[in-house]
């Protein structure tokens, strides 16, 4: 670990438009510190592009402290640079040296078109989460903590599946473009609680067939999504989905005329 | 409702890939059985002939048998056709991923080429031993198939000899990774023993492909 600045060669993905043909493009960028964030290194890039007038690369950030999920850069191949629990904007220069050559490109899947640069449309998880990743029943204000005693083990299991930030490194990061670990976390999550188990069965049935209608690919267990993900969710959710939307497929009923009355 | 819910089952990314697994586990099986029979090979010549013979005797049965070992097989494969090249479509059109190292594993990223290498290698099999050359022998005044002299003839060969045991490395790999994820994609992970249902595969892998590697090079041994 050096306190030295650093230079670095970078080849960014650069791509004008959603049609636009992309090409990797090659960039210098001096006096990198290594405290600054990736993200911040790439500001000072586009800081050089701005005085020489040039447009600067779009990429995707928001919080900047690994919770929100926003950002999205392909970093040498891996999503999110593939270090361990860890997200773009967390990872540091520190962990490379001077004279390094970096190539960023955008996360890479069919169901995540490229908008420009290094910004990707993941309106495809918003889909599958409109599908189901809810409790539809009215909750009124935050109950007392303490209202509805969870398990520890339970509460423990559904906090891991929760973390989920809904990033997309799992489907980027999947051979083939899967979104299983995303929907997985979130069935998984709301099926081990009270208040989402009541509506587990349709959850399931409907998120999944809203996630294979758009551009993901299906489960073959590499692995790699938990390999990847900024937030160490297990593969034991994407069990957990199966069987849960297994369960649903050959046992949910709606009865037609529920409620009953005059 | 109900009706919908089971037709998106077996439509569903979720619902195709627990039907391979099934049928996966299915063939797992047939291969222990194919194995316990063709270890008669080592007890003698008269008992694998014995137990074919029986096999052969069993008729209808048999064919009902076969029928539905080829409708697993088709299933297995088919639905493996279809899911493949749906992940390539997903893949996107730029490959330069590169793995983490933690995820996926030589076994993961060729099954495709396993499971394709394992056809081929099925429909030679089953012409060069089931539909191969016809001999009899008389035992115990009964006249019946000759198996045992197609296989030692079979395997007299090199080349025989070793695309057998090239497949059967194939076989090792496909099973290596498939077991497990069968058991993944029925629901059935769980922390603890999760990691032993991994090397109860890799077990299997290794003792059911082994074994049929073995008896070819003891097959080989023997002819030449």
């Amino acid at each position: 670990m050096s306190s030295q600045n650093m230079s670095l060669n970078l080849k960014i993905w650069r791509q004008k438009g959603p049609k636009a043909e992309g090409k990797l493009v090659d960039y210098r960028v001096d006096n990198v510190s290594p405290d600054m964030s990736f993200l911040e290194m790439i500001d000072v890039l586009n800081e050089q592009l701005v005085r020489k007038g040039e447009d600067t690369i779009a990429f995707d950030h928001d919080c900047r402290e690994g919770i929100c999920g926003m950002c999205s850069m392909t970093i040498d191949g891996k999503a999110h640079g593939g270090f361990k629990n860890t997200t773009t904007c967390q990872v540091h220069m520190r962990l490379y040296k001077n004279g390094d050559t970096i190539v960023i490109e955008p996360f890479r899947a069919m169901a995540f078109p490229i908008v420009k640069d290094l910004t990707v449309d993941r309106g495809a998880i918003d889909k599958v989460m409109i599908a189901g990743g809810y409790i539809s029943a009215n909750t009124g204000n935050a109950p007392d903590a303490n209202a509805m005693l969870i398990p520890k083990p339970i509460a423990d299991e559904a906090m891991d599946a929760a973390a989920c930030i809904g990033c997309g490194a799992c489907v980027a990061s999947c051979p083939n473009g899967s979104g299983m670990l995303f929907m997985g976390a979130k069935i998984s999550q709301l099926a081990l609680l009270p208040q989402g188990k009541a509506e587990a069965p349709k959850r399931a049935l409907n998120m999944v067939q809203v996630h294979d209608s758009l551009n993901f690919g299906n489960c073959t267990t590499h692995a790699e999504c938990e390999a990847t993900c900024p937030k160490g969710i297990s593969i034991e959710h994407i069990a957990r989905m199966n069987r849960e939307y297994m369960k649903a497929a050959f046992t949910y009923y709606e009865k037609k005329n529920a409620g009953g009355g005059v | 409702m109900v009706t919908s819910a089971v037709n998106h089952y077996f439509r569903s990314s979720i619902g195709r890939k627990q039907l391979v697994a099934v049928t996966g586990l299915l063939l797992c099986g047939f291969l222990v059985s194919h194995l316990t029979g063709n270890l008669l090979l080592l007890v003698s010549s008269d008992a694998f002939n014995l137990y074919a013979h029986k096999l052969a005797s069993l008729g209808g049965v048999l064919y009902l048998i076969e029928g539905v070992l080829t409708f697993i097989f088709l299933l297995h494969m088919g639905l493996a056709i279809k899911l493949t090249s749906e992940n390539i479509q997903s893949r996107g059109k730029y490959e330069m991923k590169k793995k983490t190292g933690r995820g996926t594993t030589f076994m993961s990223q060729t099954m495709p080429f396993t499971g394709l290498m394992l056809l081929v290698f099925l429909i030679l099999h089953l012409k060069s031993l089931k539909f191969g050359t016809m001999y009899e022998v008389t035992i115990d005044g009964i006249v019946m198939r000759d198996l045992t002299r197609t296989t030692i003839e079979y395997f007299a060969s090199v080349g025989n000899t070793v695309w057998y045991v090239v497949a059967m490395v194939a076989a090792a790999l496909h099973t290596a990774h498939g077991f497990s994820s069968a058991f993944q994609s029925l629901g059935w992970n769980h922390p603890k023993y999760y990691r032993n249902v991994k090397y109860l595969g890799y077990l299997y892998a290794v003792t059911i492909a082994g074994g049929f590697a073995f008896l070819s090079v003891w097959c080989h041994m023997k002819g030449a």
